[in-house]
Protein backbone atom coordinates (compact mmCIF):
# COMPACT_ATOMS: atom_id res chain seq x y z
CA UNK A 1 0.00 0.00 0.00
CA UNK A 2 1.33 3.65 -1.05
CA UNK A 3 1.14 6.39 2.13
CA UNK A 4 3.01 9.39 1.31
CA UNK A 5 4.92 11.16 3.98
CA UNK A 6 2.10 14.19 4.50
CA UNK A 7 -0.88 11.24 5.04
CA UNK A 8 1.49 9.17 6.99
CA UNK A 9 2.68 11.94 9.65
CA UNK A 10 -1.39 13.39 9.75
CA UNK A 11 -2.48 9.79 10.92
CA UNK A 12 0.93 9.78 13.41
CA UNK A 13 -0.29 12.98 14.80
CA UNK A 14 -4.09 12.62 15.26
CA UNK A 15 -2.95 9.21 16.60
CA UNK A 16 -1.08 11.24 19.17
CA UNK A 17 -3.85 12.98 20.43
CA UNK A 18 -6.37 10.91 20.38
CA UNK A 19 -4.19 8.45 22.65
CA UNK A 20 -3.46 11.78 25.23
CA UNK A 21 -7.39 12.50 25.39
CA UNK A 22 -8.08 9.15 25.75
CA UNK A 23 -5.36 8.31 28.47
CA UNK A 24 -5.46 11.19 30.22
CA UNK A 25 -8.85 9.70 31.80
CA UNK A 26 -7.25 6.60 33.00
CA UNK A 27 -7.21 7.00 36.79
CA UNK A 28 -4.06 6.45 38.73
CA UNK A 29 -5.42 3.14 40.14
CA UNK A 30 -5.27 1.26 36.82
CA UNK A 31 -1.39 2.91 35.69
CA UNK A 32 0.05 -0.22 35.92
CA UNK A 33 -2.71 -2.35 33.91
CA UNK A 34 -2.70 0.68 31.28
CA UNK A 35 1.37 -0.24 30.79
CA UNK A 36 0.78 -3.37 30.17
CA UNK A 37 -2.22 -3.20 28.41
CA UNK A 38 0.06 -0.75 26.28
CA UNK A 39 2.58 -3.58 25.64
CA UNK A 40 0.05 -5.93 24.20
CA UNK A 41 -1.11 -3.10 21.71
CA UNK A 42 2.43 -1.95 20.58
CA UNK A 43 2.40 -5.72 19.88
CA UNK A 44 0.83 -5.01 16.74
CA UNK A 45 5.08 -4.91 15.46
CA UNK A 46 3.94 -8.78 15.00
CA UNK A 47 2.02 -7.74 11.39
CA UNK A 48 5.15 -5.60 10.56
CA UNK A 49 7.43 -8.66 11.46
CA UNK A 50 4.94 -10.88 9.45
CA UNK A 51 6.10 -8.52 6.68
CA UNK A 52 9.08 -8.95 6.98
CA UNK A 53 8.96 -12.65 6.54
CA UNK A 54 7.30 -12.28 3.14
CA UNK A 55 10.08 -10.26 2.30
CA UNK A 56 13.01 -12.55 3.49
CA UNK A 57 14.62 -14.37 1.20
CA UNK A 58 18.22 -15.39 2.64
CA UNK A 59 19.14 -16.61 6.32
CA UNK A 60 19.73 -13.84 7.56
CA UNK A 61 16.64 -12.25 6.67
CA UNK A 62 14.95 -15.59 8.14
CA UNK A 63 16.92 -15.03 10.91
CA UNK A 64 15.52 -11.22 11.47
CA UNK A 65 11.63 -12.37 10.90
CA UNK A 66 12.01 -15.19 13.04
CA UNK A 67 13.62 -13.68 16.36
CA UNK A 68 10.94 -10.27 15.04
CA UNK A 69 7.92 -12.24 14.85
CA UNK A 70 8.63 -14.49 18.43
CA UNK A 71 9.06 -11.34 20.29
CA UNK A 72 5.97 -9.56 18.91
CA UNK A 73 3.70 -12.73 19.57
CA UNK A 74 5.31 -12.38 23.00
CA UNK A 75 4.42 -9.01 23.64
CA UNK A 76 0.75 -9.67 21.93
CA UNK A 77 0.21 -13.27 24.22
CA UNK A 78 2.36 -11.91 27.28
CA UNK A 79 0.86 -8.31 27.50
CA UNK A 80 -3.26 -9.51 27.11
CA UNK A 81 -2.87 -12.26 29.52
CA UNK A 82 -0.84 -10.53 32.01
CA UNK A 83 -3.00 -7.20 31.74
CA UNK A 84 -6.10 -9.59 32.44
CA UNK A 85 -4.71 -11.23 35.56
CA UNK A 86 -4.14 -7.86 37.16
CA UNK A 87 -7.97 -6.14 36.05
CA UNK A 88 -9.47 -9.61 37.63
CA UNK A 89 -7.67 -8.93 41.03
CA UNK A 90 -9.73 -5.17 40.85
CA UNK A 91 -12.95 -5.72 42.59
CA UNK A 92 -15.12 -3.36 44.43
CA UNK A 93 -15.87 -5.41 47.51
CA UNK A 94 -13.65 -7.58 49.48
CA UNK A 95 -14.08 -11.17 49.32
CA UNK A 96 -13.59 -12.99 46.34
CA UNK A 97 -12.99 -16.48 45.80
CA UNK A 98 -9.44 -16.77 47.24
CA UNK A 99 -7.29 -14.85 49.53
CA UNK A 100 -7.07 -13.98 52.63
CA UNK A 101 -10.19 -12.32 53.07
CA UNK A 102 -12.42 -15.55 52.41
CA UNK A 103 -12.22 -16.33 55.83
CA UNK A 104 -13.85 -13.39 57.58
CA UNK A 105 -17.55 -13.06 58.14
CA UNK A 106 -19.24 -11.52 55.46
CA UNK A 107 -21.82 -8.69 56.60
CA UNK A 108 -18.81 -6.42 57.63
CA UNK A 109 -18.47 -2.43 57.07
CA UNK A 110 -16.83 -1.39 54.11
CA UNK A 111 -16.53 2.15 52.22
CA UNK A 112 -19.55 2.65 49.49
CA UNK B 1 -6.29 -2.79 -4.70
CA UNK B 2 -7.93 -5.76 -5.36
CA UNK B 3 -11.31 -6.47 -2.90
CA UNK B 4 -10.08 -8.70 -0.36
CA UNK B 5 -7.16 -6.47 0.27
CA UNK B 6 -9.56 -3.70 0.91
CA UNK B 7 -12.02 -5.79 3.15
CA UNK B 8 -8.46 -6.79 4.88
CA UNK B 9 -8.22 -2.83 5.24
CA UNK B 10 -11.39 -1.81 6.91
CA UNK B 11 -10.41 -4.74 9.22
CA UNK B 12 -7.29 -2.60 10.25
CA UNK B 13 -9.06 0.24 10.50
CA UNK B 14 -11.81 -1.07 12.71
CA UNK B 15 -9.14 -2.69 14.91
CA UNK B 16 -7.14 0.37 15.24
CA UNK B 17 -10.33 2.08 16.68
CA UNK B 18 -10.99 -1.02 18.80
CA UNK B 19 -7.73 -0.35 20.35
CA UNK B 20 -9.34 3.91 20.91
CA UNK B 21 -12.47 2.00 22.56
CA UNK B 22 -10.00 -0.65 24.31
CA UNK B 23 -8.41 2.27 25.70
CA UNK B 24 -11.25 4.94 26.71
CA UNK B 25 -12.51 1.85 28.86
CA UNK B 26 -9.69 1.52 31.34
CA UNK B 27 -11.14 4.83 32.65
CA UNK B 28 -12.72 3.21 35.08
CA UNK B 29 -11.81 -0.57 36.77
CA UNK B 30 -15.80 -1.85 36.35
CA UNK B 31 -14.81 -1.55 33.14
CA UNK B 32 -11.13 -2.23 32.59
CA UNK B 33 -11.33 -5.71 31.83
CA UNK B 34 -14.04 -5.68 28.85
CA UNK B 35 -11.82 -2.70 27.20
CA UNK B 36 -8.41 -5.56 27.54
CA UNK B 37 -10.88 -8.44 26.17
CA UNK B 38 -11.97 -6.09 23.16
CA UNK B 39 -8.44 -4.47 22.54
CA UNK B 40 -7.16 -8.44 22.50
CA UNK B 41 -9.45 -9.65 20.36
CA UNK B 42 -8.81 -6.86 17.76
CA UNK B 43 -5.10 -7.67 17.75
CA UNK B 44 -6.17 -11.52 17.06
CA UNK B 45 -8.39 -10.07 13.93
CA UNK B 46 -5.59 -7.63 12.41
CA UNK B 47 -3.15 -11.00 12.81
CA UNK B 48 -5.38 -12.90 10.69
CA UNK B 49 -6.36 -10.49 8.36
CA UNK B 50 -2.43 -10.34 7.61
CA UNK B 51 -2.36 -14.14 7.33
CA UNK B 52 -5.16 -14.31 4.88
CA UNK B 53 -3.36 -11.04 2.76
CA UNK B 54 0.34 -13.32 2.60
CA UNK B 55 -1.26 -16.40 1.49
CA UNK B 56 -3.73 -14.64 -0.92
CA UNK B 57 -0.63 -12.69 -2.18
CA UNK B 58 1.17 -15.86 -2.16
CA UNK B 59 4.25 -13.67 -1.50
CA UNK B 60 5.93 -15.55 0.84
CA UNK B 61 7.89 -18.98 0.60
CA UNK B 62 7.44 -22.25 2.98
CA UNK B 63 10.57 -21.54 4.76
CA UNK B 64 8.83 -17.94 5.27
CA UNK B 65 5.53 -19.55 6.69
CA UNK B 66 7.84 -22.18 9.08
CA UNK B 67 9.55 -19.11 10.28
CA UNK B 68 6.50 -17.43 10.76
CA UNK B 69 4.24 -20.44 12.66
CA UNK B 70 7.25 -20.96 14.86
CA UNK B 71 8.32 -17.91 16.05
CA UNK B 72 4.94 -16.80 16.76
CA UNK B 73 4.26 -20.13 18.67
CA UNK B 74 7.81 -19.55 20.41
CA UNK B 75 6.93 -16.17 20.73
CA UNK B 76 3.59 -17.17 22.13
CA UNK B 77 4.51 -19.95 24.42
CA UNK B 78 7.22 -17.70 26.11
CA UNK B 79 4.82 -14.38 26.62
CA UNK B 80 2.00 -17.17 27.78
CA UNK B 81 4.43 -18.34 30.59
CA UNK B 82 5.79 -15.14 31.87
CA UNK B 83 2.37 -13.42 31.96
CA UNK B 84 0.80 -16.32 33.97
CA UNK B 85 3.54 -17.31 36.66
CA UNK B 86 4.89 -13.23 37.29
CA UNK B 87 4.75 -12.25 40.69
CA UNK B 88 2.68 -9.41 41.26
CA UNK B 89 5.67 -7.85 42.58
CA UNK B 90 7.88 -8.39 39.57
CA UNK B 91 5.23 -6.72 37.37
CA UNK B 92 7.74 -3.84 36.77
CA UNK B 93 10.19 -6.02 35.27
CA UNK B 94 7.64 -8.05 33.12
CA UNK B 95 6.45 -4.62 31.93
CA UNK B 96 10.56 -3.84 31.02
CA UNK B 97 10.68 -7.17 29.38
CA UNK B 98 7.93 -6.48 27.12
CA UNK B 99 9.29 -3.06 26.58
CA UNK B 100 12.45 -4.16 25.52
CA UNK B 101 10.81 -7.02 22.98
CA UNK B 102 9.07 -4.46 21.45
CA UNK B 103 11.12 -2.13 20.61
CA UNK B 104 13.85 -4.85 19.78
CA UNK B 105 11.32 -6.59 17.27
CA UNK B 106 10.47 -2.93 15.70
CA UNK B 107 14.59 -2.44 15.30
CA UNK B 108 14.77 -5.65 13.12
CA UNK B 109 11.57 -4.86 10.98
CA UNK B 110 13.84 -2.15 9.65
CA UNK B 111 17.23 -4.34 9.89
CA UNK B 112 15.13 -6.99 7.59
CA UNK B 113 13.51 -4.27 5.28
CA UNK B 114 17.25 -2.72 4.61
CA UNK B 115 19.23 -5.83 4.38
CA UNK B 116 16.44 -7.75 2.07
CA UNK B 117 16.09 -5.31 0.03
CA UNK B 118 16.88 -5.90 -3.47
CA UNK B 119 18.91 -2.59 -3.96
CA UNK B 120 19.08 -0.65 -1.06
CA UNK B 121 20.68 2.14 -2.35
CA UNK B 122 17.17 2.67 -4.09
CA UNK B 123 15.60 3.49 -1.29
CA UNK B 124 15.16 6.85 -0.15
CA UNK B 125 14.41 9.52 2.42
CA UNK B 126 10.99 8.45 2.71
CA UNK B 127 12.15 5.25 4.21
CA UNK B 128 15.62 5.80 5.48
CA UNK B 129 15.02 8.63 7.74
CA UNK B 130 12.04 6.71 9.62
CA UNK B 131 14.16 3.53 9.25
CA UNK B 132 17.44 5.36 11.31
CA UNK B 133 15.16 6.77 13.73
CA UNK B 134 13.24 3.49 14.59
CA UNK B 135 16.90 1.57 14.68
CA UNK B 136 18.05 4.00 17.29
CA UNK B 137 14.45 4.32 19.34
CA UNK B 138 14.29 0.92 18.86
CA UNK B 139 17.80 -0.68 19.99
CA UNK B 140 17.79 2.08 23.19
CA UNK B 141 15.03 1.07 24.23
CA UNK B 142 15.64 -2.85 23.75
CA UNK B 143 19.37 -2.66 25.70
CA UNK B 144 18.04 -0.01 28.39
CA UNK B 145 14.92 -1.87 28.82
CA UNK B 146 17.02 -4.95 29.44
CA UNK B 147 19.20 -3.09 32.45
CA UNK B 148 16.06 -1.92 34.11
CA UNK B 149 14.67 -4.82 34.26
CA UNK B 150 17.86 -6.78 35.17
CA UNK B 151 18.22 -3.67 37.93
CA UNK B 152 14.27 -4.33 39.05
CA UNK B 153 15.12 -7.87 39.65
CA UNK B 154 18.34 -7.29 41.39
CA UNK B 155 20.65 -9.31 38.59
CA UNK B 156 22.07 -5.44 37.93
CA UNK B 157 23.19 -3.85 40.80
CA UNK B 158 19.96 -1.03 41.69
CA UNK B 159 22.48 1.60 42.67
CA UNK B 160 23.67 4.19 40.23
CA UNK B 161 26.71 2.47 38.13
CA UNK B 162 28.67 5.33 37.03
CA UNK B 163 32.07 4.13 35.57
CA UNK B 164 34.97 6.78 34.71
CA UNK B 165 34.10 8.84 31.57
CA UNK B 166 30.69 7.72 31.41
CA UNK B 167 29.30 10.93 31.43
CA UNK B 168 31.77 11.57 28.22
CA UNK B 169 30.49 8.25 26.81
CA UNK B 170 26.83 8.97 27.64
CA UNK B 171 27.34 12.41 25.26
CA UNK B 172 29.49 10.64 22.70
CA UNK B 173 27.06 8.16 22.19
CA UNK B 174 24.31 10.17 20.79
CA UNK B 175 26.40 12.14 18.55
CA UNK B 176 27.58 8.81 17.24
CA UNK B 177 23.97 7.72 16.23
CA UNK B 178 23.05 10.98 14.75
CA UNK B 179 26.32 10.45 12.71
CA UNK B 180 25.31 7.15 11.85
CA UNK B 181 22.05 8.13 10.75
CA UNK B 182 23.11 10.96 8.32
CA UNK B 183 25.60 8.47 6.64
CA UNK B 184 22.64 5.70 6.75
CA UNK B 185 20.63 8.54 5.11
CA UNK B 186 23.01 9.44 2.53
CA UNK B 187 24.47 6.31 1.50
CA UNK B 188 21.45 3.54 2.22
CA UNK B 189 22.98 0.78 0.69
CA UNK B 190 25.73 0.94 3.52
CA UNK B 191 25.73 -1.58 5.58
CA UNK B 192 28.12 -0.86 7.51
CA UNK B 193 26.44 2.35 8.65
CA UNK B 194 23.52 0.31 9.62
CA UNK B 195 25.32 -2.31 11.53
CA UNK B 196 27.48 0.58 13.56
CA UNK B 197 24.32 2.77 14.15
CA UNK B 198 21.77 -0.51 15.74
CA UNK B 199 25.85 -1.02 18.03
CA UNK B 200 25.56 2.59 19.01
CA UNK B 201 22.03 2.45 19.66
CA UNK B 202 22.32 -0.58 21.65
CA UNK B 203 25.49 0.78 23.75
CA UNK B 204 23.78 3.89 24.46
CA UNK B 205 20.88 1.80 26.14
CA UNK B 206 22.85 0.32 28.27
CA UNK B 207 25.25 3.68 29.31
CA UNK B 208 21.61 5.77 29.59
CA UNK B 209 20.21 3.14 31.68
CA UNK B 210 22.96 2.22 34.23
CA UNK B 211 23.69 5.27 36.05
CA UNK B 212 19.96 5.55 37.08
CA UNK B 213 18.85 4.47 40.74
CA UNK B 214 16.17 2.08 41.60
CA UNK B 215 13.82 4.69 43.02
CA UNK B 216 13.94 6.59 39.71
CA UNK B 217 12.23 3.31 37.93
CA UNK B 218 8.74 4.70 37.38
CA UNK B 219 10.08 7.13 35.21
CA UNK B 220 12.61 5.14 33.17
CA UNK B 221 9.60 2.51 32.45
CA UNK B 222 7.57 4.79 31.51
CA UNK B 223 10.02 6.32 29.30
CA UNK B 224 11.21 3.38 27.79
CA UNK B 225 7.09 2.67 27.23
CA UNK B 226 6.97 5.77 25.01
CA UNK B 227 10.30 4.66 23.33
CA UNK B 228 8.88 1.50 22.44
CA UNK B 229 5.67 2.92 21.21
CA UNK B 230 7.34 5.61 19.10
CA UNK B 231 9.38 3.02 17.60
CA UNK B 232 6.60 0.68 16.30
CA UNK B 233 5.00 4.05 14.86
CA UNK B 234 8.28 4.66 13.06
CA UNK B 235 8.19 1.25 11.53
CA UNK B 236 4.54 1.44 10.60
CA UNK B 237 6.00 5.07 8.28
CA UNK B 238 8.95 2.26 6.70
CA UNK B 239 6.37 -0.30 5.84
CA UNK B 240 3.55 2.08 5.09
CA UNK B 241 1.16 0.77 7.46
CA UNK B 242 -0.85 3.11 8.89
CA UNK B 243 -2.38 0.39 11.84
CA UNK B 244 1.54 0.28 13.47
CA UNK B 245 1.28 4.01 13.21
CA UNK B 246 -2.35 4.44 14.88
CA UNK B 247 -1.32 1.53 17.71
CA UNK B 248 2.45 2.96 17.92
CA UNK B 249 0.99 6.79 18.33
CA UNK B 250 -1.08 5.17 20.96
CA UNK B 251 1.87 3.38 23.17
CA UNK B 252 3.93 6.91 22.36
CA UNK B 253 0.99 8.81 24.33
CA UNK B 254 0.48 6.75 27.23
CA UNK B 255 4.21 6.14 28.12
CA UNK B 256 4.24 10.04 27.77
CA UNK B 257 1.59 10.71 29.58
CA UNK B 258 2.64 8.73 32.28
CA UNK B 259 6.53 9.97 32.34
CA UNK B 260 5.33 13.79 32.96
CA UNK B 261 2.54 12.01 35.81
CA UNK B 262 5.54 10.42 37.31
CA UNK B 263 8.35 12.72 37.49
CA UNK B 264 5.97 15.86 38.27
CA UNK B 265 5.03 13.41 41.65
CA UNK B 266 8.68 13.24 42.30
CA UNK B 267 8.81 16.80 41.34
CA UNK B 268 11.96 16.12 38.95
CA UNK B 269 12.82 17.05 35.16
CA UNK B 270 13.40 14.26 33.16
CA UNK B 271 15.86 15.39 31.97
CA UNK B 272 17.67 15.79 35.41
CA UNK B 273 16.43 11.88 35.95
CA UNK B 274 18.37 10.53 32.96
CA UNK B 275 21.67 12.74 33.20
CA UNK B 276 21.55 12.41 37.20
CA UNK B 277 23.37 9.16 38.48
CA UNK B 278 22.06 9.59 41.75
CA UNK B 279 19.24 7.85 43.94
CA UNK B 280 19.10 5.20 46.14
CA UNK B 281 19.15 1.58 45.40
CA UNK B 282 16.81 -0.73 46.02
CA UNK B 283 18.39 -1.51 50.19
CA UNK B 284 17.33 2.15 51.42
CA UNK B 285 19.07 4.58 52.54
CA UNK B 286 21.22 3.07 56.08
CA UNK B 287 22.34 6.42 57.96
CA UNK B 288 21.27 7.06 60.77
CA UNK B 289 19.92 10.96 60.20
CA UNK B 290 19.93 13.48 63.32
CA UNK B 291 17.05 13.91 65.94
CA UNK B 292 16.50 10.33 66.66
CA UNK B 293 16.47 11.43 70.60
CA UNK B 294 13.28 13.72 69.81
CA UNK B 295 10.88 11.21 68.26
CA UNK B 296 8.75 9.12 70.29
CA UNK B 297 9.83 5.67 69.70
CA UNK B 298 6.32 2.50 70.19
CA UNK B 299 5.92 -0.74 70.01
CA UNK B 300 4.32 -2.86 68.80
CA UNK B 301 1.35 -3.03 71.62
CA UNK B 302 1.33 0.36 71.50
CA UNK B 303 0.67 0.53 67.89
CA UNK B 304 -2.25 -2.27 68.14
CA UNK B 305 -3.95 -0.38 71.24
CA UNK B 306 -3.93 2.67 68.91
CA UNK B 307 -5.25 1.02 65.96
CA UNK B 308 -7.95 -1.44 67.57
CA UNK B 309 -9.43 1.94 69.95
CA UNK B 310 -9.40 4.32 66.04
CA UNK B 311 -12.61 4.63 64.04
CA UNK B 312 -11.07 5.52 60.78
CA UNK B 313 -7.35 4.45 59.88
CA UNK B 314 -5.51 5.74 56.92
CA UNK B 315 -2.55 3.67 55.29
CA UNK B 316 -0.04 5.12 53.19
CA UNK B 317 2.03 2.37 51.65
CA UNK B 318 5.20 3.74 50.20
CA UNK B 319 7.78 2.12 48.13
CA UNK B 320 9.75 0.49 51.22
CA UNK B 321 6.44 -1.71 51.37
CA UNK B 322 6.61 -3.15 48.12
CA UNK B 323 10.56 -3.28 48.07
CA UNK B 324 10.00 -5.97 51.25
CA UNK B 325 7.05 -7.60 49.84
CA UNK B 326 4.75 -6.62 52.71
CA UNK B 327 1.23 -6.42 50.36
CA UNK B 328 0.31 -9.57 52.27
CA UNK B 329 0.80 -8.81 55.67
CA UNK B 330 -0.72 -5.67 54.98
CA UNK B 331 -4.34 -7.13 54.04
CA UNK B 332 -4.23 -9.64 56.72
CA UNK B 333 -4.17 -6.14 59.47
CA UNK B 334 -6.78 -4.64 57.17
CA UNK B 335 -8.53 -7.61 57.61
CA UNK B 336 -8.34 -8.27 61.42
CA UNK B 337 -9.05 -3.96 62.09
CA UNK B 338 -11.70 -4.16 59.55
CA UNK B 339 -13.40 -7.25 61.32
CA UNK B 340 -13.08 -5.51 64.86
CA UNK B 341 -15.07 -2.60 62.83
CA UNK B 342 -12.43 0.16 61.77
CA UNK B 343 -12.83 1.66 58.71
CA UNK B 344 -9.77 1.42 56.90
CA UNK B 345 -8.69 3.21 53.42
CA UNK B 346 -5.03 3.67 51.60
CA UNK B 347 -3.83 6.44 50.60
CA UNK B 348 -1.59 6.30 47.27
CA UNK B 349 1.14 8.16 45.95
CA UNK B 350 1.94 8.42 42.57
CA UNK B 351 5.00 7.27 42.85
CA UNK B 352 4.29 4.31 45.72
CA UNK B 353 5.48 1.19 44.10
CA UNK B 354 8.37 0.48 41.66
CA UNK B 355 6.18 1.48 38.19
CA UNK B 356 3.24 4.04 38.09
CA UNK B 357 0.13 2.22 39.37
CA UNK B 358 1.96 -0.53 41.03
CA UNK B 359 0.86 -0.36 44.87
CA UNK B 360 -2.72 -0.55 43.76
CA UNK B 361 -2.06 -3.46 42.06
CA UNK B 362 -0.29 -4.92 45.34
CA UNK B 363 -3.20 -4.22 46.85
CA UNK B 364 -6.02 -5.48 44.80
CA UNK B 365 -3.64 -9.10 44.77
CA UNK B 366 -4.48 -8.75 48.40
CA UNK B 367 -8.25 -8.27 47.80
CA UNK B 368 -8.31 -4.40 49.47
CA UNK B 369 -11.56 -3.33 46.99
CA UNK B 370 -10.63 -0.30 44.67
CA UNK B 371 -13.01 1.60 46.24
CA UNK B 372 -10.87 1.95 49.15
CA UNK B 373 -7.77 2.63 47.26
CA UNK B 374 -7.15 7.16 47.36
CA UNK B 375 -5.54 8.82 45.20
CA UNK B 376 -3.73 11.74 46.17
CA UNK B 377 -6.37 14.61 45.68
CA UNK B 378 -8.97 12.28 47.09
CA UNK B 379 -6.86 10.86 50.27
CA UNK B 380 -5.93 14.50 51.23
CA UNK B 381 -9.05 16.29 52.21
CA UNK B 382 -9.34 12.53 54.46
CA UNK B 383 -6.31 12.96 56.53
CA UNK B 384 -7.91 15.71 58.88
CA UNK B 385 -10.87 13.13 59.83
CA UNK B 386 -8.56 9.84 60.42
CA UNK B 387 -7.81 8.68 63.78
CA UNK B 388 -4.69 7.08 62.73
CA UNK B 389 -2.59 7.47 59.52
CA UNK B 390 -0.43 4.23 59.37
CA UNK B 391 2.78 5.17 57.29
CA UNK B 392 4.50 1.85 55.87
CA UNK B 393 8.10 2.44 54.37
CA UNK B 394 6.99 5.71 53.28
CA UNK B 395 9.06 8.99 53.49
CA UNK B 396 9.72 11.95 51.40
CA UNK B 397 5.98 11.71 50.09
CA UNK B 398 4.79 12.93 53.17
CA UNK B 399 7.07 15.29 54.26
CA UNK B 400 5.52 18.65 54.82
CA UNK B 401 8.70 20.05 54.02
CA UNK B 402 7.17 20.16 50.66
CA UNK B 403 5.03 23.34 51.40
CA UNK B 404 8.07 25.45 52.50
CA UNK B 405 9.83 26.82 49.58
CA UNK B 406 13.52 26.51 49.79
CA UNK B 407 14.67 22.80 49.94
CA UNK B 408 14.94 20.12 47.83
CA UNK B 409 11.22 18.76 47.51
CA UNK B 410 9.69 21.97 47.64
CA UNK B 411 6.73 22.04 45.47
CA UNK B 412 6.18 18.25 45.29
CA UNK B 413 2.75 16.91 45.80
CA UNK B 414 2.76 15.10 49.10
CA UNK B 415 0.08 13.24 51.25
CA UNK B 416 -1.32 15.34 54.18
CA UNK B 417 -0.26 12.69 56.60
CA UNK B 418 0.72 15.47 59.31
CA UNK B 419 -3.01 16.42 59.41
CA UNK B 420 -4.49 13.24 60.68
CA UNK B 421 -5.39 12.94 64.35
CA UNK B 422 -2.52 11.04 65.12
CA UNK B 423 0.54 9.33 62.83
CA UNK B 424 2.52 5.83 63.38
CA UNK B 425 5.16 5.23 61.20
CA UNK B 426 6.33 2.02 60.99
CA UNK B 427 10.48 2.78 59.22
CA UNK B 428 13.70 0.66 59.59
CA UNK B 429 15.61 3.55 61.26
CA UNK B 430 15.43 7.09 61.23
CA UNK B 431 17.60 6.87 58.19
CA UNK B 432 17.04 9.77 55.07
CA UNK B 433 14.74 9.07 51.86
CA UNK B 434 15.64 9.85 48.72
CA UNK B 435 16.03 13.25 48.52
CA UNK B 436 18.36 13.07 51.93
CA UNK B 437 16.13 15.62 53.80
CA UNK B 438 14.98 15.43 58.03
CA UNK B 439 11.40 14.66 57.95
CA UNK B 440 9.53 16.85 60.37
CA UNK B 441 6.88 14.43 60.43
CA UNK B 442 9.01 12.18 62.47
CA UNK B 443 9.49 14.39 65.35
CA UNK B 444 5.78 15.95 65.15
CA UNK B 445 4.37 15.43 69.24
CA UNK B 446 1.32 13.38 67.47
CA UNK B 447 4.04 10.81 65.47
CA UNK B 448 5.25 7.81 67.06
CA UNK B 449 7.75 5.58 65.58
CA UNK B 450 7.61 1.68 65.21
CA UNK B 451 11.17 0.72 64.39
CA UNK B 452 10.62 -2.11 62.09
CA UNK B 453 10.85 -3.95 58.74
CA UNK B 454 7.52 -3.19 56.77
CA UNK B 455 6.81 -6.87 56.80
CA UNK B 456 8.36 -7.93 59.79
CA UNK B 457 6.92 -4.93 61.67
CA UNK B 458 3.19 -5.63 59.71
CA UNK B 459 2.93 -9.78 61.24
CA UNK B 460 3.82 -8.41 65.10
CA UNK B 461 1.33 -5.45 64.75
CA UNK B 462 -1.51 -8.30 63.13
CA UNK B 463 -0.73 -10.85 66.37
CA UNK B 464 -0.53 -7.68 68.43
CA UNK B 465 -4.18 -6.61 67.84
CA UNK B 466 -5.43 -10.10 67.54
CA UNK B 467 -4.28 -10.82 71.18
CA UNK B 468 -5.55 -7.11 72.08
CA UNK B 469 -8.83 -7.62 70.62
CA UNK B 470 -9.69 -11.39 71.52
Amino acid sequence: MNLDLLTAITVFVLAVLVGFEVISKVPATLHTPLMSGANSIHGIVAIGAMIIAAEAHNAIGYILAFVAVAFGAMNVVGGYVVTDRMLHMFRSRPGGAAGPAAGQPAGRKTEA
Amino acid sequence: MDTLETVIRYLFLAAAACFVLGLHLMNSPRTARRGNTLSAAAMAVAIGATVVLLADESAITATGWLVLISGGLVGSAAGLYYARSVAMTAMPQLVSVFNAVGGGAAALIVLGEVLQAHDPGLLGARSTVPGALDVVIGAVTFSGSLIAAGKLQGIVPGRPIVFPGARAVNAALPVLCAVCSVWLVLDPGSTAALLLLTAAALAFGVTMVLPIGGADMPVVISLLNAFTGTAVAMAGFVLNEPTLIIAGALVGASGGILTKLMADAMNRSIAAIIVGGFGTGDGGPADDGGGASQVRALSADDVAIQLAYAGRVVVVPGYGLAAAQAQHELGELADVLEAHGVEVSYAIHPVAGRMPGHMNVLLAEVNVPYTQLKEMEDANPEFPQADVALVIGANDVTNPAARRPGNAISGMPILDVDRARSIVVIKRSMGHGYAGMDNPLYTDPKTGMFFADAKKGLAELKAAVRTFIA
